[in-house]
Parts: C-alpha cells; structure tokens; sequence
C-alpha cells in the first residue's frame, strides 16, 4: 500500500472512532424518519417529500462533517505534534496531506452511502417499489458526494495554515458564496457599475459554483439527470479539486511545524 | 577514520517576529557538527539552546534559513533516506484513539514490511520498552513515561541505522531511565549511530563517546566528555592533614573535615603551596589533578552566555 493510502485509512479509522460522527450519523437517520413520517402525511407526494428531505439531510450532514473535519485534519496533527513522528518516516509533505484528504473523504463516501440507503429504504416502504426514476436520486446523491470532497478539499487547503475557527468561517464563506455563482456571472452592469461587474464576473469563474451540484428538483419529480452533465460535474470537481489540493501541498511543504 | 553518518554545515535558523515579522530572532547560528558512524553523541544544552530546533532542522520539521545537513551521505531534503532513520520527538504525543501496538503497526506500514515481519517486530518492541501488557490499551490512557517508551519504541521499530533521539529521558522514573539508557547501549552494540539531545549531564557522561555544547544557539565545544572539559578548567587538590591549631598559609582556602585538609590550587602555585604547608608541619596526604566535570564546564559556558547577552542588551540601551 502506497504512503498516501495507509493515511487514508488511518483518519478513517481515527473519524470512525470519533463518537461525532456516530452523533452527525443518528441525525441523519432522524431526519430520514421524519421523512417519511412528513411523507405520510403529504396525500400524493409523498416521494418528493421524501427525497427532498432526505437529500437535504444527507447534505447538511455532509457538509457539517467535510467543514468541521475537514478544517482540524492537518492542524491537530500539528498542534498536537502527532505529526512529528510521521513525517520521520519515509512519507512526502503531500503523500499525508492527501491521505488525509483522501481518508475524509472515504468517511464522508460511507456516512453517505449510508444515509443514502436509508433513504431507498425510506423511498421503497412507502412506495413499496424502486423505478427508473429514482435513479435520479442515485445521481443526486453522487452530487452531494462530489460537492463535499471539493469542500473537504477547501476545508484542508485552510487547514495548513489557520486556525479551525478561521478555515470554519473560510469554508463556509466560499460554499454559500459558491452557491450564487449563477447570479455573480450576470450581475447588471447598470446597477453595480461595469468595472465592478466585470470584477464580479471574474471573481465568479475563479469561485467554486456549488450550484452545479443542485438537482434535488428533478431527482424528486423522478426526471432523468443529463450525462454530459454528470460528466461535467465529475470533470469539474476533479480539476478544482487538484488546484486546491496543490495549493495546499505547496502552502504545507513550506511550512515550518511548531 | 569513520565515515560522518551526520554532516551539519553552517545550519542556521531565524525565526521572524515582531510588527510584520520584521526582527529576526538567531535560534541557530552556523552549526557546523559531525557525528561519526557507529558512535553515541549527545546533544547537550539548557532550554532554548537550539537542541531540538537542530534536530527538529536534520528531520525537515522546519526548514533552514541557510546551511544544511546529510545524513547517510544523502541530503535531508531526500526523504528516502528517511528509511534509515528513527526518530523520537521531545514530548511525544501519538494518536490517542490507537493502542500501542496499533499505533507501531502503523508506522511499520510505511517502512514497506510484511505483515509477518510487522507484526513479529511489533511484539518484540513492545517487549524491549516494557509494555507488553499494555499493547491493548488506547495510548489516551498512557502516562507520560509510557508515551515515552511507545515514543522510543517506534523510533528503533525499523532497524534504523542513525537513531535520533530528542530529550530520551526525559518524563522517565530512574527504572525508566535506566532501561532507555539500556536500549541505547544495545542499539550501539549493533552498530547504530545515536545521537540524543540531553540536559541530564550525568546520562551524557555515561553514555556518549562524544558530547557537543550547544549554548544560545552556537557550538561551544564537541569531544568525548572527559577531552571535551579537559579544555577548560585545570587545577590541583592537595589532601593533608594538621594536628593542632595550624596557621599554614592557605588554610583559610582550604576545606576542613576533621583533621584532613582540602585545598584547590592552581596548577602553577602547586610546589609553592607544598612547600609552605611543608613548612607549617603539615602531612601531605595526595596531590590529585582536579578535573572538571561536563555539569561544571557546561555552567561556566550558559553563566558566560547569560553574562554576554546582559552586556549586549545594557550596551544595546
């Protein structure tokens, strides 16, 4: 197994021993049982209640763990000096940085997958059948997932070099940002003046548009999700993803370690 | 002559501080430094010498602001070379939610060995430090000491060549001490390089074939401990004894313990001495060559360090 790998598995093992994450997970499960109980109530429709509410949890509790994880993963292990002894062996700044990415994001894959099962369970009590159409929800959840590793991966880049606090209020700024990249692009030029909507407009390419991931309205009225658009979504999240984590390689090889 | 298993050259440190880090504070001044192959050499100074920021340097914790070092033959920058090295961070501090033997298990992972040979390697560690027992237990529920010895455990868990080791004994009972001395000699025994920073000076005398003295941040002497204060403070001890109420010359100097007499001369004033207590009937019982200890020679340099750098700061206002 590859440096890169043995700490992927590690901070798997060190979230799943983390009784927070039991605490994220028994929430979601909550929430998805609040589901169908609002599901049953809602005479008609019942799946596009289910599947709204059930993708909402999965998200919230996705991004709570990829942000809040994510912001400690490299600086505990340097406040606590874990690091010191890890980085004796023979293992490259990077190899760490992105087994710890790497390791987030197989833990936020499992709780994931498993709220998402708990949501065909919930789909398929009340339906009593699984069709076509909910593999919209399949995609759907597959967004989510790509979104949170672009957060964790944003998360980590200010984790090399701020406090949790600092990379929180980072993190969370850039993603709601990220959600209004639509708008930032068509910004009126008569209402803001056009060097500060051409500034806009740039500033909204550079920012991660965390809107592309939106499909929670077609996954719940059962409609088909575009390929190319899964395509891009992947496409999209791999490259940002890769400038991020290579800033944040960049920033932690030179950083001197208390 | 053996080959440098350690090669530090003008290894210097700044750390910026201050309204926008505009002052620099010298942490490290141009060490330059050799440890032979094969031998023990301890690292010795008070806090804040600049021990561990060279040692923290030699593992690219933190990096130079000029100088460098190899180790092996390889620049530390090769991380490579990382396979032939152990290290024991000062104040080791592990992944709380891993047992011992996890944690061991965990780190052999990255030294590419079988899970036979990790496994074997594991218990047999566990043994050498005396934790046995507790291999099972989450490491959050270890005491300082035994963090210590898991510490120096997956230091020595690979077979590195050079070991190096920052601050060993420190938060060790005299048991704890003395095994972790034990497990230095044994490594040297095989043929490693050891090199351990240290303030406890008498582990230093005991265990090291070469000391370095390292005060504010500079290189203030390396040798084996007894050359190394040989450098220094010289002078003689003359025994005697004096029946009655004796008005030799020096007895004011001298110490008394019953009818026996020590009195510290200088090398130079030794016959004039003898002769004058001679004289005054004194019974000269032996004359001994008064050697520093490393305890001595290491306070005359830190009291000569303190005394500069209050003449620097009065000058300075």
């Amino acid at each position: 197994m590859t440096c890169l790998g043995i700490v992927a598995l590690n901070t798997f093992r060190e979230a799943v021993r983390d009784r927070v994450l039991y605490n994220l997970l028994f929430f979601a499960l909550l929430m998805i049982a609040a589901a169908i109980l609002v599901g049953q109530i809602s005479i008609g429709i019942e799946h596009i209640v289910i599947v709204s509410l059930g993708l909402t949890s999965i998200s919230i509790i996705g991004i709570l763990i990829s942000i809040f994880i994510g912001v400690s993963l490299v600086y505990k292990e340097m406040e606590k000096r874990t690091l010191y002894a890890l980085l004796a062996k023979p293992v490259r700044r990077w190899e760490f940085l992105l087994g710890k990415f790497g390791g987030l994001v197989l833990t936020v894959v499992v709780n994931t997958a498993a709220m998402a099962l708990g949501l065909f369970l919930a789909l398929l009590y009340v339906k009593h059948s699984l069709d076509r159409g909910d593999l919209a929800v399949l995609v759907a959840v597959y967004f989510i997932l790509l979104k949170l590793a672009l957060l964790v991966a944003l998360a980590l880049l200010f984790s090399c070099y701020t406090t949790p606090i600092l990379a929180t209020l980072f993190t969370s700024g850039i993603y709601v940002v990220g959600l209004f990249v639509q708008q930032m692009k068509n910004m009126p030029e008569d209402l803001m003046g056009p060097a500060m909507a051409a500034f806009t407009r740039r500033l909204a390419y550079l920012l991660p548009n965390f809107d592309n991931y939106d499909v929670m309205g077609p996954a719940a009225h059962g409609q088909a999700i575009p390929g190319i658009l899964i395509l891009e979504n992947t496409l999209y999240t791999v490259v940002y993803c890769a400038i991020v984590l290579s800033a944040a390689a960049v920033v932690f090889s030179r950083r001197d370690l208390k | 002559m053996p080959e440098a298993a350690i090669e530090i050259e003008n290894l210097t440190k700044e750390y910026p501080f201050g309204f926008l880090n505009l002052k620099k504070k010298t942490s490290l001044d141009g060490l330059n430094m050799q440890v032979e192959t094969g031998e023990v050499f301890g690292f010795i100074g008070p806090n804040g010498a600049g021990k561990s920021t060279t040692i923290k340097l030699l593992m690219r914790l933190i990096f130079p602001t000029a100088g460098g070092a190899r180790i092996l033959g390889k620049p530390i920058r090769d991380v490579s070379m990382h396979r032939d090295i152990g290290y024991l961070p000062e104040q080791p501090y592990f992944y709380d939610y891993l047992t011992a033997a996890e944690l061991l298990g965990y780190f052999a992972r990255f030294h590419r060995l079988t899970a036979a040979d990790r496994k074997e390697r594991v218990q047999r560690m566990l043994k050498k430090v005396g934790l046995e027992t507790a291999g099972k237990i989450q490491l959050r529920k270890y005491s300082k000491g035994m963090l210590q010895r898991v510490g120096l455990a997956q230091a020595v868990l690979h077979d590195p060549r050079v070991v190096i080791l920052d601050e060993p004994m420190s938060g060790l009972d005299p048991l704890g001490r003395r095994e972790v001395r034990d497990i230095i000699l044994d490594l040297k025994r095989d043929g490693r390089t050891i090199m351990f920073s240290t303030h406890i000076l008498s582990d230093a005398e005991m265990l090291c074939d070469r000391v370095g003295v390292i005060v504010g941040g500079k290189l203030r002497g390396v040798g084996a401990p007894g050359q190394i204060v040989d450098m220094k403070t010289q002078g003689m001890e003359i025994l005697f004894e004096l029946s009655g109420a004796g008005n030799a010359p020096f007895l004011s100097q001298a110490t008394r313990t019953g009818e026996r007499y020590r009195l510290h001369v200088a090398e130079e004033e030794l016959y004039a001495a003898i002769d004058q207590l001679r004289a005054a009937g004194a019974r000269i019982l032996s004359v001994s060559q008064v050697k520093a200890t490393l305890e001595e020679f290491f306070m005359h340099l830190v009291a000569a360090d303190r005394a500069q750098a209050t003449s620097v700061e009065v000058s300075g206002k």
